[in-house]
């Protein structure tokens, strides 16, 4: 049976034309062109193949893809390339040292047992990299941290390891410094 | 799950943009796009084109000048929260954008964005509607300002023409004497309130002087609660007059049972919160005299 023209002739007629976009991932610059519609989780995925930026629902509830845009948290498929043009981006790839030694909210995931399946564990570790990049006293009471951690979600247990994780990297980093 | 085609344009300057939207009816301003985006992925909105804020630097930042407190409309969230001399000028602000998603939202979700999106249920509306602010409308050769309660018509439907830009939201600070609070029940922390309620207070000599309630979630539009104010003018901010307020409040809770609640138990969260917050108000209108 022939498909249908239709459809053919509406993808020819619609204009999808590239944006050229540069911007600074994980230190590095990167330089594309992109459809207008890529989301930026998507352009990270799939045109960097930085994979360790998950995608859980795409449409900013999971937490999954946050990543640090130009120095701030973000959901990256709540924005698209276009918009991260001339941005800094930071993205779990970047956390570790590059000898492979642990960041301390790594360390503190690891050491708090603050994950089970891993999904969601690289957006966890950004939104408290990013969050304690910036409050490096953080007030540490159990609802002050489940406020921090409430927009990400982790389907596989409860979120008690977690919040240890979190106070524990707050610990690491504050005897880093 | 991936949004359908537009154009993406992201201009320099306000005439630009306003030129840009002019010329494309289908064409949408693109702020934060913390609410715009995840509706594009569902392809419930489908933009021809998106006019990208973000390069406007006329857009940005934000001030308080005497008893108003200026805000860009491309000025984040969580800079507006985070702001100690907004925070000292309004401390309303700072415990509603609490309320507003999560932190990360915050981040990149603008006030103007919001503020234009005009959920009924999103608290910024709320506020804006309780404290008596503005927003300014830019259009090409002019700009006009509109006071909340005009301004938003329906559930993501403001008083906003297509020719038009929202670029500045303006708060009043808080007035002497007064104290505030916000409140809101939401399945969980984070998400949209089934009801939430914004109250000003003022007193005098131990008697509301001036009462603003406004509640989201109840209505089709944030909505200002004219009776449960009136109930509390004259009288102290407790017992008789309280109970009057909170019964008051009920039957500003219009919305059509939905999935998450039905319209009686709007009707006991708008009378709840209006108890409230109306008593924590009043705390704090002590505590600052």
């Amino acid at each position: 049976m022939a498909r249908p023209t239709a459809r053919k002739e509406l993808i020819g007629q619609s204009s999808d034309p590239r944006v050229p976009v540069s911007m600074t991932v994980n230190g590095e610059r990167v330089e594309r062109e992109v459809s207008p519609r890529m989301l930026l989780s998507d352009f990270i995925r799939h045109e960097l193949r930085l994979t360790g930026t998950h995608v859980g629902c795409e449409h900013g509830v999971c937490g999954c893809c946050t990543v640090i845009i130009d120095g701030k948290a973000g959901r990256s498929c709540l924005a698209f390339a276009v918009q991260a043009d001339g941005a800094d981006i930071r993205t779990i790839e970047s956390v570790a040292a590059p000898d492979g030694s642990l960041h301390p909210v790594q360390q503190a995931f690891r050491e708090c047992h603050g994950l089970q399946c891993g999904y969601c564990t690289p957006g966890f570790v950004m939104s408290i990299v990013d969050y304690l990049e910036d409050n490096p006293d953080p007030d540490l009471s159990e609802d002050a941290i489940r406020e921090v951690l409430s927009g990400n979600l982790c389907r596989c247990t409860g979120y008690k390891n977690i919040v240890a994780a979190f106070r524990r990297s707050a610990e690491l980093m504050r005897g880093s410094r | 799950m991936k949004p359908a085609l537009f154009a993406y344009v992201a201009p320099q300057s306000v005439e630009e943009a306003l030129e840009l939207l002019a010329s494309d009816e289908m064409a949408r301003p693109l702020a934060g796009g913390q609410s715009l985006i995840p509706t594009m992925n569902f392809r419930i909105a489908a933009p021809s084109a998106l006019v990208d804020l973000r390069r406007i630097g006329a857009l940005n930042g934000h001030a308080v000048e005497g008893d108003v407190i200026r805000v860009g409309a491309m000025t984040r969230q969580r800079d507006l929260e985070r702001d100690e001399a907004v925070q000292r000028a309004n401390p309303l602000i700072a415990e509603v954008l609490g309320n507003v998603a999560h932190i990360v939202i915050r981040n990149r979700g603008t006030v103007g964005g919001s503020i234009a999106h005009a959920d009924a249920a999103a608290e910024l509306p709320c506020m804006l509607v309780a404290t008596g602010g503005t927003v300014v409308a830019r259009r090409a050769g002019g700009e006009r300002t509109i006071a909340a309660e005009d301004f938003f018509l329906f559930h993501m439907t403001t008083a906003l023409e297509a020719v038009e830009l929202l670029t500045e939201v303006r708060i009043p600070a808080l007035p002497p004497h007064t104290g505030y609070a916000f409140q809101e029940v939401a399945r969980r922390h984070g998400d949209y309130a089934l009801a939430g309620v914004c109250a000003l207070v003022t007193l005098k000599d131990g008697v509301c002087s001036a009462v603003r309630l406004a509640a989201c979630g109840v209505a089709s539009k944030p909505t200002r609660l004219a009776e449960a104010e009136a109930a509390l003018l004259g009288a102290p901010p407790e017992g008789e007059a309280l109970a009057r307020a909170a019964e008051a409040a009920r039957d500003y809770a219009t919305a059509a049972d939905d999935r998450q609640a039905s319209t009686d138990y709007r009707r006991d969260l708008a009378s709840a919160l209006v108890r409230r917050t109306v008593t924590k108000a009043a705390d704090r209108a002590r505590e600052r005299a």
